[in-house]
């Protein structure tokens, strides 16, 4: 992660030191590079997870449908509490692709 | 330090090509502002804020017109519509999560419910196409509202020494692992639940805006193409279809939204109300 920020750093040193940006748009374009990236990484871990609460909650309703409504509450809110990492990731990404 | 000069020159490179790219008539986004900012009706009053107030009044309206039936007799027009919310919200949300004590705070959870709803679905009615909820204001505030209603709550139902015992404490832990446990659920339920409550309102309903703006944007420039038409217009027609697909998608990503802000405000108010022991 280090190696890759320092990349997109030197990136933009070297581009501003090019004369093409100043720092200030050199800077704006390497976060913008590290915005998809950032995005990618944190939505790995939520996809796994959704994928396993969906996966289980399939499991038990197929074994307990008179269950189902319950286990279909409790998997939205296991959804919910996953899925706010990968959307905190995107919030990210809006703020280090546009702010 | 090979790796980094190599990326570096790779990076200047792709910086280099980039005006060529940008003087063709090719794809390219629109700055963010244009898409979410919108320009003050009256000063402070924009098409967000319309849409908030919009939704606030088809809420009410529809439920005064509701109430005016006769209830002894069988439901009519509005007054059914009326129903299966009041159904839905009350077996689906409060019975499942707070159980049948929970049923007084059926008025609370189905104005949040109707409100947020009726807030996210213009994102796909057409000519409107913005969510209220797309914009950090509205979230915010609901989560801050729900915040002081489940803190107040707990403090009502169990006094304010019980209530933070019970939450900074939670019963059936081992002693010693206080230590990690009370500052962890200190941030979890005083910070990271608002927080987490704004974000995921927010952030659904900005990037399935998002979502429905690139699709829409892709397809409208592939149909306009000025080089290669016999091959770029009917590929046209492939972001038109997931276009069509999200535009359903997201009618389902509006309900699933509000129905999971209004569950986590039942579940929190339903845990502030009973505690564990």
């Amino acid at each position: 992660m280090e190696a890759l920020t320092r990349i997109a750093s030197a990136g933009a040193r070297a581009a501003a030191a090019a004369g093409e940006f100043t720092a200030a748009e050199a800077k704006a374009n390497a976060a913008a590079q590290m915005a998809g990236l950032a995005y990618g990484l944190a939505a790995i871990g939520p996809g796994v997870g959704i994928g396993m609460i969906f996966g289980k909650a399939i499991e038990a309703m197929a074994r307990q449908p008179e269950s189902a409504g319950m286990v279909r509450t409790t998997m939205f809110l296991g959804v919910a509490f996953t899925e706010a990492l990968a959307l905190i990731g995107f919030v990210a990404f809006i703020l280090l692709k546009f702010a | 330090m090979h790796a980094t000069e190599l990326a570096i020159a790779v990076a200047v490179r792709l910086e280099s090509l980039r005006p060529a790219a940008d003087q063709s008539n090719g794809f390219s986004f629109p700055p963010i502002n244009t898409i979410l900012r919108w320009k003050d009706v009256v000063p402070g009053i924009n098409k967000v804020v319309l849409i908030g107030i919009a939704a606030a009044l088809i809420g009410t309206v529809v439920f005064l017109l509701a109430l005016r039936q006769d209830g002894r007799k069988a439901p009519r027009g509005v007054r059914n519509l009326a129903e299966i919310v009041v159904e839905f919200v009350e077996r689906n949300i409060i019975m499942e999560t707070m159980g049948r004590s929970g049923l007084g705070w059926t008025p609370f959870l189905l104005s949040m419910f109707v409100f947020i709803f009726i807030c996210n679905i213009p994102g796909i009615i057409p000519f409107i196409q913005m969510p209220a909820t797309a914009r950090m204001g509205l979230p915010a505030f609901l989560a801050l509202m729900v915040w002081v209603v489940f803190n107040a709550t707990g403090i009502k139902h169990q006094g304010l020494f019980g209530y933070f015992k019970n939450v900074l404490f939670p019963p059936g832990v081992p002693k010693a692992l206080y230590i990690l446990v009370t500052p962890i659920e200190l941030i979890s339920t005083l910070v990271v639940r608002p927080f987490s409550l704004a974000v995921r309102l927010f952030a659904n309903m900005l990037a399935g805006h998002l979502l429905l703006v690139i699709f829409a944007l892709l397809t409208a420039s592939l149909i306009q193409a000025q080089t290669n038409q016999f091959l770029l217009v009917p590929v046209g027609l492939l972001p038109f279809a997931l276009l069509m697909f999200l535009t359903a998608f997201e009618i389902l990503v509006a309900f699933l939204q509000a129905y999971i802000f209004t569950v986590l405000t039942a579940v929190y108010i339903g845990g502030a109300t009973h505690p564990e022991h």
